[in-house]
């Protein structure tokens, strides 16, 4: 498949986690558009690095070239989980408070 | 390298204490041990003495550029830890897990300074950011706290999110990583995605130094958290960013410089007219700091404009000025019951050595002369001034630091013009007396900029 479908594929799930953290309003659900957007970053790294990885290969059999784009993904996937960690802490933290997780509530430091 | 790994061990040690030792006094000097210990080897590896040799596959360099920071981010966490850690404990109870967290993100700032790879760059800034997101919302009951925990989470989050799309997308262009591999353009022109990538970089690393107009969460999480650790996300963490920030757009973007100089030159003026006139109006000196951080980041940002020797000296100093007078402002500030600047009311009365030395402070932050705040603005002016174009930018800088004397004599005002009530203070002997050592680095380095500088070169 050509390298444009994924690209196209990828900025529409990010322009997607971008729209919904910009218009929902809890905060689990802006939580989970911030995922997707990763997400979408995580499938064009794997693309991009197939591309390089399929265009180097023309020339050599045994390259590694484009791997290293797959070893990031590993990397976001281990961050987005140490974020998932302290995100839903504060979300709980918030809920314990005010019983609410709806963003609407961050105001009161506005004045 | 000696600092990074040091570093990561001490944070863990601290993990440990929290539960196996009782006493705070002696949680807290460990840790000033441990600064300590930090300090030495790194300047250390500054006189070439490596404990440690790690293949990191040319990801990480620490060239003097990197060690020089390292020192003055060590040296700074030092007096802070120094300053504010019996503040610190009143916190909550996890005294020893704070200082734990803080060695972590010192991780985190050796990593961002030292880069090589966006891969470094990307963890580097995530290990700052996740123990930033904790302590920020370290006062659990204080509504105030999780609003700012949980702004500063979101919208943190998402400016990464931002920045990794910009990484994917210059990977997809340049087919690497490491900061050569992309700036080897080799006189084509460059491709759309190489341009999207670099100005999704762009603003996700103005996002994280709260550059306008990216700069709305600033006040809001600086005037939540709670005032010790805004003390050490506005300096140290600030500055870290700011060296990631130079070295990215020195290594990696630099050929491309003729298309984001005007850009980087709009973004500075605004971030200088904004954090400057709105400070203005603050009522809250806490608050008025958080403006004051923005319109400081206008000036260092003069430096990935101008983006030549004297600017990434001159940013060194501004890092070191910046870092030393806002950590003593926020150490006399912690100690204040009251915010505002009514709060400052006959200060110079009843506690005239911190008078004094927050004088000093607000000085060397506006810009006064024989302050190192001066002498970095010289730089920074001068450095911009060298690039011969945009001369409007510099005008505007000169200006609007003008409009800083401002709100920061306020505070001077307040302290000495106005009578006032005394204000229930502990202040220990050994407080003051590290107040009165910053206020003298502080003076020295305004005279001798050199004593700094010249650890560029050798």
């Amino acid at each position: 498949m050509p390298i444009n479908y994924y690209i196209f594929l990828s900025i529409a799930l990010f322009a997607i986690g971008i729209v919904g953290v910009l218009t929902r309003r809890n905060a689990i659900i802006i939580f989970m558009c911030i995922e997707l957007m990763l997400n979408a970053v995580n499938l064009l790294l794997v693309a991009f690095s197939k591309m390089h990885h399929m265009k180097a290969l023309a020339t050599d059999a045994a390259t590694t070239v484009g791997t290293d784009g797959q070893l990031f993904v590993f990397f976001i996937m281990v961050v987005a989980a140490a974020e998932v960690t302290v995100g839903l802490a504060i979300i709980v933290m918030m809920y314990r408070n005010i019983h609410s997780v709806d963003v609407n509530f961050l105001n009161r430091l506005k004045h | 390298m000696n600092a990074l790994i040091i570093s990561a061990v001490l944070g863990v040690v601290m993990m440990f204490s929290s539960f196996l030792l009782n006493k705070r006094s002696t949680v807290r000097n460990i840790a000033i041990g441990g600064l300590l210990i930090l300090l030495i080897i790194n300047i250390l590896e500054m006189n070439g003495v490596e404990f440690f040799n790690v293949n990191t596959r040319d990801m990480i360099a620490f060239d003097r550029f990197a060690l020089l920071f390292n020192t003055i981010a060590i040296f700074s966490t030092l007096l802070y830890v120094l300053l504010s850690a019996k503040d610190m404990a009143k916190v909550g109870v996890y005294f020893a897990d704070y200082l734990a967290l803080i060695f972590f993100i010192l991780c985190g700032v050796m990593l961002v300074s030292s880069f090589k790879s966006l891969l470094i760059l990307f963890l580097g800034i995530e290990i700052i950011s996740i123990p930033l997101y904790i302590l920020t919302g370290s006062d659990k009951r204080n509504l105030k706290s999780n609003e700012a925990a949980l702004k500063y989470f979101l919208l943190g989050t998402f400016s990464t999110g931002l920045m990794l799309m910009g990484i994917a997308l210059i990977y997809g262009a340049q087919g690497s990583f490491y900061s050569v591999g992309i700036s080897n353009i080799a006189g084509e022109t460059p491709s759309a995605l190489l341009i999207a990538g670099m100005l999704l970089l762009f603003f996700s690393m103005s996002f994280k130094v709260s550059a306008a107009p990216f700069h709305f969460w600033t006040p809001d999480v600086y005037d939540g958290a709670p005032t010790v650790f805004t003390s050490f996300m506005a300096t140290i963490v600030k500055a870290a960013v700011f060296i990631a920030f130079i070295r990215l757009f020195d290594d990696a973007f630099g050929l491309l410089h003729l298309r984001w100089k005007l850009l980087v030159a709009i973004i500075t003026a605004l971030t200088l007219f904004v954090g400057n006139i709105t400070a203005v109006f603050q009522q809250s000196v806490k608050r008025m700091l958080a403006y004051s951080s923005i319109a400081q980041a206008g000036f260092m940002m003069l430096s990935l404009y101008a983006m030549n020797a004297e600017a990434k000296e001159g940013l060194m100093l501004y890092v070191a000025a910046y870092s030393l007078a806002t950590i003593g402002i926020f150490a006399v500030l912690i100690k204040m019951s009251d915010y505002t600047f009514d709060g400052f009311n006959g200060f110079a009365k009843h506690q005239p050595l911190l008078a004094a030395t927050t004088t000093v402070f607000l000085l060397s932050l506006a810009g006064i002369p024989l302050t190192a705040g001066f002498l970095s603005k010289f730089y920074m002016l001068k450095a911009a001034l060298g690039t011969g174009k945009h001369l409007w930018l510099v005008i505007v800088a000169v200006l609007m630091a003008a409009v800083s004397v401002y709100y920061y004599f306020r505070v001077i005002q307040a302290m000495y013009f106005k009578e006032g009530e005394k204000q229930p203070m502990e202040v220990s002997k050994s407080f003051k007396w590290t107040l009165v050592l910053l206020a003298a680095l502080i003076i020295l380095l305004g005279i001798f900029p050199n004593l700094l500088l010249s650890w560029l070169y050798f």
